[in-house]
C-alpha cells in the first residue's frame, strides 16, 4: 500500500469534499471550516451509516481507518456560528492512507434524544470508542454489542464529560461509604463469565477463568485481561481498562491553555515532551502562531530524544517479559545518560513540560552540543551490543517470531498506528507523510517489518532508535540561530524584551501571565508520530482562557482493543510477549 | 554406639554447613548478578554485604506465619518441607573428599535420582494446596517438567555408570583418575546440566514460577518461613546439581597440589557460577517449547549416547 501516484491524481482532480457533495448533495452534508483545514461535514444521524459505508467500502481510495470517535457537549458553547443546532455532537475522524487525507464527520444530537446507530458493524474498532462516548456523555448507540462503562467503574453515576457534571471533589458532597454502598460496590466486583461474553463449559471440559491483572508483573500498569483458559491455551481474552483513568480530558476544561501543558506530559508518561508537541501545535494552529525555525528544530531534537528514551524502556522490558533479565539494566543505564542531557536542558527528567505555546521554555544551555554529540556517538555501539544480546538470541526469536501477528489490513482496520503498523510492512510515518515542526527538512528512513509479529514490532523500534540518532545529529549540525519563542501576543509566557518599553506588549504580557492566553474560537486537531503511535489533540476553543473541549486521541487505546484478536488460541506466555511488544502505558490508554 | 554418635555429628555438621552455604549463595548470586548487570547488588550489611543473608534470615523468621484460609492446610505446610528434606537427603551420598561424606551407598546414583524425583512433589503439592489459579498453573507446569526431565536425567547418568561399572559415587570418582568423565561423556554432561537446571527451576527453566507470566507460580501464596524454605530448597538444589556434576563428570575431589576438599569446593563453585550466568543471559522458552526440547531433542540424544557408550564399552572391554 502507501500513497501512489494514481491516487494523487484522483485527489488532485476532485478532493474528498467535492466527491462527497457530488454523491450525497449539499442537503445531506453541511460543511464547516476548521483551523486545521481537515474536511469537516455535518451530517444527520439517519444518513450516517450510509455515508460511512460509502467512505469505507465503495469509494476509490477508501477511508479504512477509524482514527477517532468522540463527542462534544455543545450546550454552553457560545461560538457556534454556521453550525447546525446541537446539544451534543458526535465526531467521527477517518483517515485514508491511500489518499493521505483526513475526513471529519459530525452528527448533531438533541439532549432529549441522545441516540444514534452504532457503527460497530462497519468498524469493529468502534466498540471501545462508542463505549467511551456512552460512558463520558451518556449517548446511546443502538446496535452496539455490549455498551458499557469503560473508563469509569460500573457503579458510577452521571457522565463525566457533560458540562453539568462536577469537575472537582469540592463541587460535590463529601464522600461517604455507608454499608449498603460498600455492599453494592463489592457486588459489582464479582466475576461473572457471562457478563464478559464467555462460556463456562465446553462439550468435554470446564474452562478456567484467570484474572490477569489489574495487578500483575507483566501488564505494564493497571491493566486487566480476563482470560478464558483451556489448560494454558487462551480460548478468549477480554481486556478491561479504566483503572488508570484520571479525567485528563475533563481537566483540560478547567486549566488554562498554558497550565494544561504539564498534564499532557503524564498521558504517555514515558514520552515526556513528545506529549507536549501535539498539544502546543494544536494551540498554535488555533492561535495562528508561527514559530521560528530554531524552536522547530529544538522541538524535533527533544522529541527524538524522548523517542529513544521510551524505546529503550520498551526494548528492555520486552526482553524481560520473555524472561531475559539483564538487558533492561543496561538499557536503563543508557536512558539515565539521556536523562542527564534532558535534565541539563530542561531541569527535569521524565516530565519536563518544557514546550510552550509559541516556543520552548528556555534556550539551549551553553555546551549543549558537546553533550548531544557525546551521547549520539556513544549509543550506536551499545545498540550493536543489544542486537547480539536480544535480537539475535535464538530463544527470544522462538518466543516472538510468528507470535501475535496481524496484517496491514487488520492493523488499519483496528486503528493501529506507529511501529505496530509499520511492523506489518505498511510504510507510514506521520513525520514523513504529514511533516510537522519541520520534519520535512530531515533525512531519515522509515523502518518497516514484514510479518507484523512481536519480533517485528521490536525490530522496527530498534531501527527507529538509530533513525532518531540520525535526526538528532542533523539537528546538532544544523541548529538555526534565532529566538526560542515566537514573537506573537499569544506566546506564553510572552517574549519580554519589549514589555518594559511599550504599553501594548505590557498588556499582552500581563494578561498572558495572569489570566493565561485567550485563544480565538475554533477547532483544531493535530496528530504527531509519538513514541507509541499517533497521538493527537483535538481542541475546541470557545474564545476563552480555557479549552472548551480537549480530546486526546492516544495510540495505545486502539492497540489494546486488538489484543483478543491476536491472542486467541495461543498460550499465556505468548500473551505476555504480545503485551510486551505492543508497548503501551496505561496512562496513555485511560487518560 | 561410638559410630552412631560420629555419624550423627557428621550429619548435623553437613546440614549446618549446607544451610549456611545456601544462604551465602543467595547473597553471592544477587551480588554477582548485580555486577554482571551493571549495578551493585546488596552491599550494605556487613563487609561487602555478606551479612545480607543473615539479615534476610532474621527478617524471614520474624514474619507472620500466614496460611491462607482457602488453602489445604496440612499439605500447604508440608509442601515446602519436602523440597528441603529431599535435597538435604540427597546430599548424604555426596563424597566431598576421600574421607568425608555422610554415607557411602552402593546405589548412590539411584538414591540421588529418587530424591530429586521426590523433590518435584514439593512444587506440585504447593501448587495444588494453595487453591490459587496461578499456583495451580505453576504446579501443572512443574509436574510436566519434572516428569519429563527426570527421565533423561536418569538416562544421561547411565553412561557414567557404565564407564565406572558402579552406582557408588566414590567408585565413580575413583574411576576418573585417568580421565574425567566429561570427556568421554560430554553429551551426557550437557544433558545432565540441562536436566539439573530444570530440576532446580532456574532460568531458563523456571517456568513453574515464571514471574512474568504467572506471578510466582507454585509459591504465589507463600510467605515468611515457608517461602524461605522454598528459597533455600532452590539454592540447595543448585548446590546439589553442581556437586553432582563435579562428582560424576569433573573428577570429584581429584586435582594436583591442593587438598581434595578444596578441589571439590572450587569445582563446585565454577559450576554454580555457570548456573548463575545462565540466569543472567538467557530468556525463558515457552512451556510447549520446553517440552518439545525435552522429548524431541534431549531424550533421543541421551538414548543415542547410551547406545554408543555401551557399544564402545563392549568393543573395548
Amino acid at each position: 500500500m502507501g500513497p501512489n501516484t494514481k491516487m494523487d491524481q484522483i485527489v488532485a482532480d476532485q478532493g474528498i469534499e467535492a466527491e462527497l457533495l457530488n454523491r450525497f448533495g449539499s442537503s445531506c452534508l453541511q460543511s464547516q471550516r476548521t483551523a486545521d483545514e481537515i474536511t469537516t461535514f455535518w451530517i444527520d444521524r439517519t444518513r450516517l451509516l450510509q455515508v460511512l459505508r460509502y467512505l469505507k467500502l465503495e469509494i476509490e481510495g477508501p477511508f479504512l481507518c477509524l482514527y477517532d470517535l468522540t463527542a462534544i457537549d455543545e450546550r454552553v458553547r457560545a461560538h457556534r456560528e454556521g453550525q447546525p443546532n446541537a446539544d451534543y455532537t458526535v465526531v467521527y475522524h477517518l483517515i485514508s492512507y491511500d489518499r493521505n487525507d483526513d475526513l471529519r464527520l459530525k452528527v448533531p444530537l438533541r439532549k432529549d434524544d441522545l441516540d444514534l446507530s452504532s457503527i460497530t458493524s462497519l468498524w469493529p474498532a468502534a466498540n471501545w470508542y462508542e463505549c467511551e462516548v456512552w460512558d463520558m456523555f451518556g449517548i446511546n448507540f443502538h446496535g452496539h454489542p455490549r455498551l458499557r462503562r469503560i473508563l469509569t467503574p460500573p457503579t458510577w453515576e452521571g457522565h463525566p464529560l457533560c458540562k453539568d457534571h462536577p469537575a472537582r471533589a469540592t463541587e460535590m458532597e463529601p464522600f461517604t461509604l455507608p454499608d449498603e454502598k460498600q455492599q453494592k460496590e463489592q457486588e459489582a466486583l464479582k466475576f461473572n463469565p457471562e457478563y464478559w461474553g464467555m462460556k463456562r463449559h465446553a462439550e468435554d471440559s470446564d474452562f478456567m477463568f484467570l484474572n490477569l491483572g489489574p495487578n500483575h508483573p507483566s501488564v505494564h500498569g493497571v491493566f486487566r485481561i480476563v482470560l478464558q483458559l483451556d489448560g494454558e491455551e487462551i480460548i478468549d481474552a477480554v481486556p478491561e481498562i479504566g483503572y488508570h483513568h484520571r479525567a485528563a480530558e475533563k481537566m483540560g476544561e478547567r486549566q488554562s491553555w498554558h497550565s494544561y501543558i504539564p498534564y499532557t506530559d503524564r498521558i504517555d508518561y514515558l514520552g515526556g515532551v513528545m506529549n507536549n508537541l501535539p498539544y502546543v501545535l494544536a494551540v498554535e494552529k488555533l492561535a495562528g502562531i508561527r514559530v521560528p525555525d530554531r524552536v522547530k528544530t529544538i522541538r524535533v531534537m527533544m522529541a527524538e530524544f524522548f523517542r529513544i528514551a521510551s524505546h529503550l524502556v520498551f526494548y528492555g522490558t520486552f526482553a524481560q517479559d520473555v524472561g531475559q533479565l539483564s538487558p533492561v539494566f543496561y538499557m536503563f543505564i543508557d536512558r539515565e545518560k539521556l536523562f542527564g542531557i534532558i535534565e541539563a536542558f530542561t531541569g527535569a527528567r521524565m516530565h519536563p513540560s518544557w514546550f510552550r505555546i509559541g516556543g520552548v521554555a528556555h534556550d539551549l544551555p551553553q555546551g549543549w552540543d558537546t553533550m548531544v554529540r557525546d551521547f549520539i556517538d556513544y549509543l550506536p555501539a551499545r545498540l550493536d551490543e543489544y542486537e547480539k544480546m536480544v535480537m539475535e538470541n535464538s530463544l527470544l526469536k522462538r518466543r516472538t517470531v510468528g507470535v501475535g501477528d496481524y496484517t496491514s489490513a487488520e492493523a488499519v482496520e483496528w486503528g493501529v498506528t506507529g511501529p505496530g503498523l509499520r511492523a506489518t510492512g505498511l510504510e507510514w510515518d506521520w513525520r514523513k507523510h504529514r511533516p510537522y515542526s519541520g520534519y520535512e527538512n530531515f533525512d531519515f528512513e522509515i523502518p518497516t517489518g514484514n510479518r507484523g509479529d512481536c519480533y517485528d514490532r521490536c525490530r522496527v523500534r530498534v531501527e527507529e532508535m538509530r533513525q532518531s540518532l540520525r535526526i538528532i545529529r542533523q539537528c546538532l549540525d544544523n541548529m538555526p540561530e534565532g529566538d526560542y519563542k515566537a514573537d506573537h501576543p499569544l506566546t506564553t509566557p510572552p517574549p519580554k524584551h519589549r514589555t518594559m518599553k511599550d504599553i501594548e506588549t505590557l498588556i499582552d504580557h500581563f494578561l498572558g501571565v495572569s489570566w493565561g492566553p485567550v485563544i480565538p474560537p475554533g477547532e483544531a486537531s493535530i496528530g504527531v508520530e509519538a513514541t507509541k503511535g499517533n497521538n493527537s489533540y483535538y481542541l475546541v476553543s470557545d474564545g476563552s482562557t480555557m479549552s472548551y473541549r480537549t480530546r486526546i486521541r492516544t495510540p495505545s487505546f486502539p492497540h489494546l482493543q486488538m489484543i483478543p484478536l491476536i491472542s486467541r488460541g495461543l498460550m499465556v506466555a505468548d500473551l505476555i510477549a504480545i503485551i510486551a511488544s505492543i508497548d503501551f502505558v496505561m496512562a496513555d490508554v485511560d487518560r | 554406639m561410638f559410630d552412631v554418635i560420629v555419624t550423627l555429628i557428621n550429619i548435623v555438621f553437613t546440614i549446618l554447613i549446607l544451610m549456611v552455604l545456601a544462604a551465602v549463595l543467595v547473597w553471592a548470586e544477587r551480588r554477582i548478578l548485580g555486577i554482571w548487570q551493571d549495578r551493585l547488588g546488596p552491599n550494605r550489611v556487613g563487609p561487602g554485604g555478606i551479612l545480607q543473608a543473615a539479615a534476610d534470615m532474621i527478617k524471614i523468621f520474624f514474619k507472620e506465619d500466614w496460611i491462607p484460609p482457602f488453602a489445604e492446610k496440612f499439605v500447604f505446610v508440608f509442601a515446602p518441607c519436602v523440597v528441603v528434606i529431599t535435597m538435604l537427603g540427597a546430599f548424604a551420598i555426596v563424597p566431598f573428599s576421600p574421607g568425608t561424606g555422610v554415607v557411602d551407598l552402593n546405589v548412590g546414583v539411584l538414591f540421588f535420582l529418587a530424591m530429586s524425583a521426590l523433590a518435584g512433589y514439593s512444587t506440585i503439592l504447593a501448587g495444588w494446596s494453595s487453591n490459587n489459579k496461578y499456583a495451580l498453573l505453576g504446579g501443572m507446569r512443574s509436574a510436566a517438567q519434572m516428569i519429563s526431565y527426570d527421565v533423561f536425567m536418569g538416562l544421561s547418568l547411565m553412561g557414567v555408570v557404565m564407564l565406572a561399572g558402579s552406582f557408588n559415587l566414590r567408585e565413580i570418582v575413583e574411576s576418573q583418575s585417568d580421565m574425567w568423565n566429561i570427556f568421554p561423556q560430554f553429551i551426557g554432561f550437557c544433558i545432565f546440566m540441562v536436566a539439573g537446571v530444570a530440576e532446580s527451576h532456574r532460568l531458563p527453566f523456571d517456568l513453574p514460577e515464571a514471574e512474568h507470566e504467572i506471578i510466582a507460580g507454585f509459591h504465589t501464596e507463600y510467605s515468611g518461613m515457608k517461602f524461605g524454605l522454598f528459597f533455600v530448597g532452590e539454592y540447595l538444589g543448585v548446590l546439589l546439581i553442581s556437586a553432582l556434576a563435579v562428582v560424576l563428570f569433573l573428577g570429584g575431589w581429584m586435582g594436583p597440589l591442593l587438598p581434595p576438599f578444596i578441589w571439590f569446593c572450587l569445582k563446585t563453585l565454577v559450576v554454580v557460577l555457570f548456573i548463575i550466568l545462565l540466569r543472567a543471559a538467557i530468556p525463558r522458552p515457552r512451556f510447549d517449547q520446553l517440552m518439545a526440547f525435552g522429548w524431541k531433542i534431549c531424550l533421543p540424544v541421551a538414548l543415542l549416547n547410551l547406545v554408543i557408550t555401551g557399544a564402545v564399552g563392549l568393543a573395548i572391554g
